[in-house]
């Protein structure tokens, strides 16, 4: 309720602001004219503003606004006449000790440096928890991750999978990884994944990076080595675009790829499916947002060959409703 | 309040803290309760040589809901504590918690063993024990006081400290009243941080939509685009916003809506104390104008305004002096524009001043980015283009930064920071009315000539906004151990540049320092925390006269939890006479 009405306050004082934005943008003009001795009736808003950033900067002569003309003359001045003296030792004592002794500051000093060291936390994220209607029959699916840990170092347990509603789980995995961050926007991911349908079941060792590309889109990248000595490929973007602050759009896609045929499997050498995703979810909190959305999956080259020699066919369209939560 | 087993000493104490709410009608103090005359010397307020204060859990309730509280004599704020300079105090701090508490005295000049930093400058306050202050009073002016550990200041422990001159107050005035500004949440400190640590900007309700866009609202798309390229968000304002907080003023939300009396004609002036933990706010009164006449404590020539901004930890007084008997506003908006809290200033109990619209969310531009984007070459194409000279426009370059050590936990290096302590404040660069810069701050009376700084040092604050992560020169107080060291009276300039698209008040304990502003050197504003705008950089003079350990530190409470902090060691030079 009280969200509601900030938002609605919020759009109103935009609105208001879309209408008065020009006659400030003036104002303001008017204001560095103020300030310059000369004022120039009809400078452009731009060219005014510039004028203050050159005061600013070089405290030009033709412009003698004072305030700042002669504000950087006086630091120019002082930045001259500081000195390069080098720094002290840095003391190996603690002033404290003496005063109130070394065993009573030990401990809370430690406690002070442990305090804004790297701060443990965690988070359950469920992406997908839907329901997928389709004429090859309806399913659940989820797709979500769990972490605990810092900022660096993370324990992460992966998983996704669908299972037919009147049918059996068709496929099921998890996976568990260390996450270590290798740079700003990214995380490198080492652990082990374990399918376990469809059957035969199997284990792989996986590598892979998680990151934030540049355009706010996320990416999630993996090499799989199975245990049968298969090496398997994954890569997923999306990203979340905002229609207004509570309703998002989440174009989504993911690729699998092989570098062998693996029959028993019924896995393709090559690009062996492809899904593309787009979910509309309303976020009335970031915390709990339900969605609808349509899923597409294409199986391609051999994984459509066996796959329709199963009887099944090689791409499918849902219609999906779930909820999208972190906790 | 979840103890269910009491012994009959508490019981006793718990009945006579009833009694005593009962006798004074409300759980705040009397300079703090919903209407005020103004301070009295005496009621509610503790002043002498002997002040006794409890740090305990406290209920609090604001807009109707009430929740957990952790206070100092069991109001939020704490009382008024009113000395005078030149007097010695005692002050006896009681932890009734079930953690260890402490109280830092912001901007009073104590000897470092009673700054009241746990780890640094005493152990701290162990549940059960009382820890005796003694510190005698050298200056005046207004500050406050709150608790340096954990999330308990989040959590409502602080409160007011004036201390009067021991000679005549240059400052003429015939009524006065405390505006403590703070910001509260239901939610605990520890959950908020979790949740920005899943996402940096959980707490953003306000950023830019594709409905703005087709609106024609906010940034074009060319630039939205070259924004997000750059993995930059500019509406990413404050980290906690008005989703999850309630802005207060002593302690009152906008409903309670605290009020202040005054007789038209009256100077009124106005101690303005920002107590929050995460929140900046643009403050004003609409209708009236704000003569500006101490700034954290220390005396300025007045400056008239109508609109200033007042950072974590800052303290403003103002002289008002309204002449019709009609009700004022106060407000302290969020500088976000998420939420504001309106307290009254009338000639009488009951009158309500007007609550405002919140203003447009103002969006960050190049400038915050450290990009100081005014090219001269934009008027004058004759001049050689002088980019070169500034270094890489690069946002990570760390040729830009060499003293930052470059990891994950630093996301962005200011390729061009600007000098901003000229500018307007964040959002407040095109209201049309008078708005306060620092650099329209001088010392009221000149301080004694002081040599040119012996060196200069420059310090980074640094942060990976999407991981959540905050420090200084790239490195958290936990990791960077080594302190920054001055020899004793050494005056030295530090250069604090801003690499993050935030707002940083930074803190030095046990000091004030000059703000290099433009302003004689002799009449450069004293500080004890300076707000250094996105982007951009503003420059220090220290003398560093008070031995002993002292924290600095941003003054955002999380991010000096996160380990934007570093240690400042005050030592005689070794050699030097004593």
């Amino acid at each position: 309720m009280k969200l509601y009405l900030l938002t609605s306050m919020a759009v109103a004082a935009i609105a208001q602001a879309a209408v008065t934005l020009p006659a400030q943008a003036q104002e303001q003009a008017h204001d560095h004219q103020h300030d310059a001795a000369a004022p120039e009736a009809a400078a452009p808003v731009a060219q005014t503003m510039n004028q203050d950033a050159q005061q600013m900067d070089h405290g030009q002569m033709d412009h003698p606004s004072m305030d700042h003309g002669s504000m950087h003359h006086g630091q120019m001045k002082h930045d001259a006449m500081i000195g390069n003296m080098p720094a002290p030792k840095a003391p190996n004592d603690w002033a404290a000790d003496a005063i109130h002794g070394q065993s009573a500051m030990a401990a809370a000093r430690a406690a002070l440096f442990k305090s804004t060291s790297d701060t443990i936390s965690h988070m359950v994220l469920a992406e997908q928890l839907e329901y997928r209607a389709s004429d090859a029959g309806d399913a659940v699916a989820w797709m979500g991750r769990a972490w605990y840990g810092g900022d660096i170092d993370r324990i992460l347990i992966r998983s996704e999978g669908e299972a037919k509603i009147n049918g059996p789980v068709e496929a099921a995995e998890i996976q568990a990884l260390w996450s270590h961050a290798i740079a700003p926007y990214a995380n490198l991911e080492i652990g082990v994944r374990y399918d376990i349908r469809p059957q035969p079941n199997r284990s792989y060792a996986s590598i892979g990076i998680d990151a934030m590309l540049p355009y706010w889109i996320e990416t999630e990248s993996a090499f799989f080595l199975s245990d049968k000595g298969d090496v398997l490929a994954r890569a997923e973007f999306s990203h979340d675009m905002r229609l207004t602050n509570h309703l998002i759009l989440q174009p989504r896609v993911e690729f699998i790829l092989s570098a062998q045929d693996i029959p028993e499997q019924g896995i393709g050498i090559g690009l062996s499916d492809a899904e593309f995703g787009l979910r509309l979810r309303y976020a009335h909190t970031p915390a709990f947002a339900p969605y609808v959305g349509v899923n597409w999956e294409r199986k391609f080259g051999d994984t459509g060959r066996y796959a329709r020699a199963e009887g099944e066919s090689r791409s499918s369209t849902n219609f999906v409703a779930g909820v999208r939560f972190l906790f | 309040m979840n103890k269910m087993i009491l012994d009959r000493r508490e019981l006793i104490r718990a009945a006579a803290g009833l009694a005593g709410m009962a006798s004074l009608g409300s759980m705040f103090p009397a300079w703090a309760q919903a209407t005020s005359k103004g301070i009295a010397p005496t009621i509610g307020t503790l002043s002498g040589e002997d002040i006794a204060l409890t740090v305990g859990h406290s209920e609090f309730t604001t807009g109707g809901k009430s929740g957990h509280a952790i206070t100092v004599n069991g109001t939020l704020p704490g009382p008024l504590i009113r000395l005078k300079e030149g007097q010695r105090v005692r002050l006896s701090v009681a932890n009734t918690l079930a953690e260890d508490t402490s109280i830092h005295w912001h901007g009073l000049l104590v000897p470092f063993q009673f700054d009241g930093v746990p780890g640094l400058s005493f152990p701290g306050i162990k549940p059960g024990e009382t820890f005796v202050y003694d510190f005698p009073i050298l200056h005046a002016g207004t500050y406050w006081y709150h608790s340096h550990s954990g999330m308990q200041e989040a959590m409502g422990q602080f409160g007011p400290i004036i201390i009067d001159p021991a000679g005549e107050d240059p400052v003429v005035y015939d009524r006065e009243h405390v505006l403590m500004l703070s910001d509260w949440s239901f939610t605990h400190p520890h959950q908020l941080m979790t949740r920005l640590k899943q996402s940096g900007g959980y707490f953003n309700a306000q950023k830019q939509t594709v409905g703005g866009l087709l609106a024609g609202k906010d940034q074009p798309l060319k630039e939205r685009m070259e924004w997000a390229a750059m993995r930059m968000d500019p509406t990413d304002i404050s980290d906690v916003t008005g989703s999850a907080y309630r802005y207060l003023v002593n302690g009152h939300g906008l409903e309670e809506n605290w009020t202040g009396l005054f007789k038209p004609g009256e100077k009124v002036r106005l101690r303005i104390i920002n107590a929050s933990a995460m929140t900046n706010f643009n403050f004003r009164i609409p209708g009236l104008s704000m003569k500006i006449v101490q700034v954290d404590g220390q005396h300025v020539e007045p400056v008239e305004v109508d609109e200033f901004q007042i950072a974590v930890a800052e303290t403003y007084d103002v002289i008002v002096e309204p002449t019709e008997a009609q009700a004022f506003g106060i407000i302290g908006e969020a500088i976000d524009r998420s939420g504001l809290v309106r307290a009254t200033l009338a000639p009488a109990s009951g009158m309500v001043g007007a609550v405002p619209k919140l203003r447009a969310r103002p969006l960050l531009g190049m400038k915050d980015m450290g990009m100081d984007h005014q090219m001269p070459a934009v008027l004058d194409l004759s001049q050689p283009d002088t980019s070169a000279d500034h270094g890489s426009m690069k946002m990570r370059d760390p040729a830009n930064a060499p003293g930052v050590k470059m990891s994950p936990a630093v996301a962005t290096i200011s390729p061009m920071p600007a000098d901003r302590v000229g500018d307007r404040p964040t959002g407040l660069e095109n209201v049309e009315h008078r708005v306060l810069r620092y650099s329209d701050l001088k010392s009221l009376t000149p301080h004694p000539d002081a040599p040119a700084p012996s060196r200069s040092i420059d310090l980074h604050l640094t942060a990976n906004m999407e991981r959540y992560m905050w420090s200084l020169d790239g490195e958290r107080l936990s990791e960077r151990t080594e302190p920054l060291a001055f020899r004793h009276m050494e005056r030295v300039r530090i250069n604090l540049i801003n690499d993050t698209m935030m707002p940083h008040p930074i803190h030095i304990h046990g000091h004030f320092f000059e703000l290099v502003n433009g302003q004689d050197a002799a009449k450069q504003p004293l500080k004890h925390t300076v707000n250094v705008l996105p982007g951009g950089k503003i420059a220090i003079d220290l003398t560093a006269d008070a031995l002993g350990d002292w924290a600095m530190h941003c003054h955002m409470m999380f991010h000096m939890d996160m380990g934007m902090f570093r240690i400042v060691k005050v030592r005689h030079e070794e050699g030097a006479p004593a």
